[in-house]
């Protein structure tokens, strides 16, 4: 028996809502990719219009997970800020941490021992290699290659539990106060980085032998989104990507801070631009990290023992034993937690070198506890503006390999 | 650290632009200076073109909110020379009531999103941007949170009131 249809197809799709007329028929499709996409790692949302598989033009939306950051700074004193830029770049907090505490210390013009610097530059340059562990692991996943991730994530689990030692936590860590540590590095953290120094390299050293000539990896990275210097600078990219594309520019060698000047350590550049060359730009920078920590180690030593922070009262907070026995002690934890310390009325822009490119604080102080303002540069937020230009004419696989090598931090771009 | 002077910097940008250029300052070492909204893209143009400064690099915009001053709104440009690796502070200040000023997209693409940002928190207006929306907040939204008279909370809910310390 022959089923009859009371209706016509034609006239179904014809008639449904989304499309008034033939007229409007398009030739391209809308596709929305994310919030909430499991290839974009994180909040992002990118409406793309698609001519097949390729992009023909995107809006990128973001703001989803903004948290009114420089508004809540101008409401609390200096040492509270440094919980809010843990979660910046939440990959690499303890540069994050490190880069607001220098802001505040030059503002303030604390001189920090060479001790504390070099034990900055230990924790930070561990924090680099954890961001960058992430960005390339995600980027063999998004290629297809799932184990060198695995590899990896368990190493920066020891880099974690050195964290652990020196703060007490992880991923916020919320490393250090104005001025120094809050105490030392304890034995077992030196013991944890020691033991890190020697098992790391083999197992970065197998990732590398996994991808660098892997040909699938070559095929879908090697000459996808290639960016020329120019058109970088012209988009005020930094970090890696910057390099990738050929420009030197590193603020730990452009303006040393916390004693760089003193390590002996080159900066890769790439000649492509292409999401190959970021890949090994930041497993260059993984091996050039190392260097440093080795350097550091060693320096660390060289320095008097048990000096982890400035000899700055007005500012530092005393340990508690002295704030329950000792008159001036107590006092000056008073003033610093009542906020009785004036900061100098002046503007400040200090600038680090984050996991993503230059991290900078403007701060201007009219010489109360809080900042008057205070204004993140984060280098997500301005490296991702050039994604929905750059994706026009890409296949959509590729799009996504690009956003995984842009390493874009959802809570870094929305602050 | 850098290969030319904040005094030669600025010799050359009175020579070219006498008084339009002002209040120069150097807070830790970094040269600052303000100028007027009529004048600032001509400056950043001149940073950026003349073959000595070539100031080629646009670290950040930002705004900032002085509700006393009589010109309370203003627009902070970091500048960055990457050849000499120096770096330079440019201020504006715009009336609240209409802050408008010329867009730098023209000069670098990557100023689109800082003066996005700029309009979306401080209501200042970059005339000539091509796509000039709230960014991070949503676009319902119809204050400007990063002004002063903004509070950071309703200063009404009661369970928040302390009897020793205030709020």
């Amino acid at each position: 028996m022959q089923i009859k249809r009371t209706f016509s197809l034609e006239d179904k799709l014809m008639n449904h809502p989304a499309i008034k007329s033939s007229e409007q028929l398009q030739d391209t499709m809308t596709l929305n990719l994310g919030p909430t996409h499991p290839a974009t790692h994180g909040v992002f949302q990118n409406v793309l219009e698609m001519d097949g598989e390729r992009i023909v033009s995107g809006v990128s939306t973001i703001g989803y997970i903004h948290r009114a950051f420089e508004k809540i700074a101008e409401h609390r004193p200096y040492y509270q800020i440094t919980p809010l830029t843990d979660r910046l770049n939440y990959c690499s907090s303890p540069i994050n941490n490190m880069g607001w505490h220098m802001t505040v210390e030059k503002m303030l013009g604390i001189q920090t021992p060479k001790r504390v610097d070099y034990l900055r530059v230990i924790v930070m340059e561990l924090a680099r290699i954890t961001d960058h562990l992430i960005c390339n692991g995600i980027l063999g996943v998004d290629t297809g290659a799932f184990s060198g991730f695995l590899y990896l994530m368990q190493e920066r689990e020891h880099i974690y539990e050195i964290y652990e030692e020196i703060c007490g936590a992880r991923l916020t860590t919320n490393i250090g106060r104005i001025g120094g540590f809050e105490r030392d590095f304890n034995d077992i953290a030196f013991a944890k980085l020691r033991k890190f120094l020697k098992n790391f390299p083999p197992v970065l050293k197998e990732f590398e032998n996994l991808f660098d000539r892997n040909r699938i990896f070559i095929e879908r990275t090697a000459g996808v989104a290639a960016v020329d210097a120019e058109t970088a600078l012209q988009y005020s990219w930094s970090g890696p990507i910057l390099r990738a594309c050929g420009v030197d520019y590193d603020v730990r060698v452009n303006e040393p801070y916390s004693s760089y000047e003193d390590f002996d350590f080159d900066i890769p550049v790439g000649t492509n631009g292409d999401v190959y060359d970021r890949y090994m730009v930041r497993n260059e920078e993984m091996w050039q990290s190392l260097r440093i920590i080795e350097q550091a180690l060693e320096k660390v030593e060289k320095e008097p023992k048990g000096v982890f922070a400035a000899d700055v009262p007005e500012y530092y907070l005393p340990p508690k034993e002295e704030v329950y026995n000792n008159m001036e002690a107590l006092i000056y934890h008073f003033k610093i937690v009542m906020g009785e310390i004036d900061a100098p009325k002046t503007e400040v822009y200090h600038c680090v070198e984050g996991g993503n490119g230059e991290l900078g604080f403007y701060l201007v102080s009219d010489g109360g506890r809080t900042p008057f303002r205070l204004h993140f540069r984060r280098p997500s937020f301005i490296n991702y503006q050039m994604y929905a230009p750059m994706s026009r004419g890409m296949l959509l696989s590729d799009a996504i390999i690009n956003m995984s090598s842009l390493n874009v931090i959802a809570g870094e771009l929305d602050a | 650290m850098g290969k030319i002077s904040n005094q030669a910097v600025l010799q050359k940008l009175t020579e070219r632009f006498g008084s339009a250029v002002s209040i120069p300052s150097e807070p830790f070492g970094l040269l600052t200076f303000e100028t007027g909204k009529e004048h600032i893209i001509d400056v950043l143009t001149f940073l950026k073109e003349d073959p000595e400064l070539k100031f080629n690099y646009l670290t950040d915009i930002t705004g900032i909110h002085y509700p006393e001053k009589e010109l309370p709104i203003g627009v902070i440009y970091h500048l960055h020379s990457l050849y000499n690796n120096v770096r330079v502070r440019i201020k504006v200040f715009l009336e609240e009531r209409n802050p408008v000023i010329p867009t730098a997209v023209n000069l670098w693409k990557g100023a689109n999103w800082m003066e996005r940002e700029t309009y979306d928190f401080f209501g200042i207006v970059f005339e000539g941007h091509p796509d000039l929306r709230r960014i991070l907040n949503v676009d319902e939204m119809t204050v400007f949170p990063m002004r002063k008279e903004f509070p950071l909370e309703d200063p009404n809910r009661a369970d928040k009131k302390d009897f020793f310390f205030g709020r």
